[in-house]
């Protein structure tokens, strides 16, 4: 397939809600399809629908009508277990409060997601310290969470999503839980991942800010789409991150 | 099984987070098993005490006694004719297959004396075939033989208690005691054997060749110099006690031309069957007490299921985790199963090294004999793990089922 497929398709997409006796309509209808290799971020008020959306793209929740398809295939139709299949293979997730697991090395955070394949032992850790490489993290294998600051703590998260060699990472208010400049550095890393790696990166945020990293923006009124833009030019965290005043990198600090 | 192993180290680690409440949990499923194995081994080892003692009487024994006739209408006791010889006793040895020995007595009460010292007695004159019957062994000296039987020798073998009595602590073998006046050479002393368990001792014994305990000591029969006491006859094997004492009625009731319809003129009594009803009892206590301490791994298996509920409650956001990241529904629930399981097998193992010390301490310091089986062992190890399976179930099929969007937003 070629770099302009469509990853994700999504068509008259509706989810209804039962609170009480009353239905909600949480998503009323959408479509949109999202390119390999887009870096997309999706903003919103509380409220909007865009939770909703993220746990159907992420093969959390199934639509109430509408179709998804993900990678071509059509997510609708699969059972509990067929969905976690999916996410085991297709995506990667990024939380707000990393979701790591406490008391538990970097390396066996991030092997979790291959414990659920058959991959063997030697392989998964091998992979895990890969991806620990690969968001900056060499060294710190046998860390805990405990032991890390809130970056390197998202990091390991990022590393955890990667592992699998996802499609699509789906990062939900990734940098809700960090400063501004350990923001960046987090926005830097996704953006790297989406250029070099060409994983498809959809972010959801509050944050104007972290959605000028994006290449598209995509915006959520009452369920429904309200704004959906390309941006030309879109911000370069890296070297946004060289330009910020003269500040200990992170790492050196918790080192 | 590198997954089996991987799981169970996983699950080690989560009931590490929370020794305490681990500990405290497996102490229910410890004191279950630990009661379970010493309550059975105390019922097992009852059951073992009466088996022993039936063995000391004899193993596979039957017993034939003259029987009671009637004549006239008043009817004698058992053993009020002299109905039984030693012919008989050939006769059964020779041609019933499901017998394996059997030996003649005759009884009567002695004084026996040595020197100063003088002891009543039960004199039995046996043949040889007695010794193996009885299941006696010698603890000095030796059994007489049948050529002993054969000249009518006058030679005596003592129970311990005789030769404690008249001998004191020195070994009588060789020695001469006087039985009526006729002087006997002790040719041994029977190994002791305790009580039985109708509380007779016996040791208190001497055993002469049947053919001169008849001559000279209890006297024969005048109008029948062959008749006997009894006959001890020991069948083949356990199996084959009731074929055995089928095969000798009829052999004797044909020999004593007793027309069919008639009763018979001797009595059998097999005492396996007493002791049966004494053994039933013992396993039926034994069960009894299982079945008590067996509440108590019941009561075990609840406080599992309701930590196991507080730990998959507690651990919601890590199930959305691993769910998000593709646990599927048999994966979540087999690694809470194999948690639930791992507390109850250690509480299990626990338990088996304390019920095992507990058994030995009963039997050190109350005088009990206990007896723990391989079998109650592994019993005790099985039934915790299914007690860790049926009560984690449960909550593991909860955490299986979690919807994952719910358990990641759980605070």
């Amino acid at each position: 397939m070629s770099d302009t497929t469509a990853v994700i398709e999504v068509k008259d997409l509706v989810k209804d809600y039962k609170l009480g006796q009353v239905p909600v309509h949480v998503l009323k209808g959408i479509s949109f399809e999202i390119q390999r290799g887009d870096f997309v971020s999706i903003m919103g008020p509380s409220g909007s629908g865009k939770s909703t959306l993220m746990n159907i793209l992420g093969c959390l929740d199934k639509p109430t009508s509408g179709s998804y398809r993900l990678d071509g295939i059509s997510v609708g139709e699969l059972n509990r277990d067929q969905l976690a299949e999916i996410r085991n293979k297709k995506i990667g997730f990024v939380f707000q409060q990393f979701n790591l697991l406490a008391r538990t090395s970097a390396t066996e955070n991030v092997e979790l997601p291959l414990m659920y394949t058959d991959t063997p032992a030697s392989e998964r850790r091998e992979r895990a310290m890969k991806a620990l490489f690969a968001v900056g993290l060499a060294g710190r294998e046998d860390h805990q969470p405990s032991q890390l600051s809130g970056g390197q703590q998202q990091r390991v998260a990022i590393a955890r999503s990667l592992v699998n060699n996802p499609k699509i990472i789906l990062a939900d208010e990734p940098t809700g839980a960090l400063d501004s400049r350990t923001s960046i550095e987090i926005m830097a890393i996704f953006q790297r991942l989406n250029r070099e790696d060409g994983i498809t990166m959809i972010v959801v945020t509050h944050d104007p800010d972290v959605a000028t990293y994006s290449n598209r923006n995509i915006h959520f009124k009452d369920g429904k789409l309200q704004l959906d833009e390309r941006v030309a030019q879109p911000r370069d965290a890296k070297r946004d991150l060289e330009q910020l005043p003269a500040e200990k990198p992170e790492e050196v600090i918790a080192a | 099984m590198n997954k089996i192993l991987a799981s169970v180290r996983i699950a080690l680690r989560a009931l590490k987070v929370n020794r305490t409440r681990s500990a405290l949990t497996m102490l229910g499923i410890i004191i279950g098993v630990a009661a379970v194995i010493a309550m059975v081994g105390v019922g097992a080892g009852a059951t073992a005490r009466i088996q022993d003692q039936i063995q000391s009487i004899g193993a596979n024994l039957i017993m034939v006694l003259p029987g009671s006739i009637s004549s006239n209408g008043v009817r004698l006791g058992s053993g009020g004719v002299s109905s039984l010889t030693e012919d008989d006793a050939k006769a059964i040895a020779k041609e019933c297959p499901s017998v394996a020995a059997v030996a003649p007595t005759v009884r009567g009460s002695v004084q026996v004396v040595n020197g100063n010292s003088n002891w009543a007695t039960s004199a039995q004159g046996v043949t040889p075939d007695y010794m193996t019957i009885r299941d006696y062994s010698m603890m000095s000296g030796e059994f007489f033989t049948t050529q002993d039987v054969d000249a009518a020798a006058k030679v005596a073998v003592l129970g311990q208690t005789v030769a404690q009595n008249l001998f004191g602590d020195s070994d009588p073998t060789g020695q001469v005691v006087i039985i009526k006046n006729v002087p006997f050479t002790v040719s041994g002393v029977l190994t002791p054997k305790g009580q039985s368990p109708s509380g007779q001792d016996q040791d208190d014994v001497i055993l002469l060749p049947l053919s001169t305990a008849k001559r000279k000591v209890i006297g024969g029969n005048k109008a029948n110099a062959k008749s006997v006491n009894a006959l001890m006859v020991q069948s083949a094997g356990p199996q084959t006690m009731d074929q055995a004492q089928q095969e000798l009625t009829t052999l004797l009731r044909e020999r004593h031309r007793i027309q069919p319809g008639e009763d018979d003129d001797f009595s059998v009594r097999n005492l396996a069957e007493v002791f049966a009803a004494q053994e039933t009892s013992a396993q039926v206590m034994s069960i009894l007490l299982g079945a008590i301490a067996s509440v108590s791994l019941i009561v075990g298996g609840i406080g599992i299921m309701n930590i196991m509920l507080v730990s998959v409650t507690e651990r919601t956001r890590e199930i959305g985790l691993r769910q998000a990241v593709g646990a599927k529904t048999r994966d979540i629930l087999s690694q809470f199963l194999v948690e639930a399981v791992t507390l109850s097998l250690l509480g299990g193992i626990i338990g088996i090294v304390l019920g095992l010390t507990t058994s030995v301490l009963i039997s050190h310091f109350a005088n009990w004999s206990t007896q723990v089986s391989l079998t109650s062992v592994l019993m005790a190890f099985v039934f915790s793990a299914l007690v860790g399976v049926f009560f984690g179930y449960y909550p593991a099929r909860k955490a299986a089922y979690m919807d994952p969007i719910e358990a990641l937003r759980y605070e």
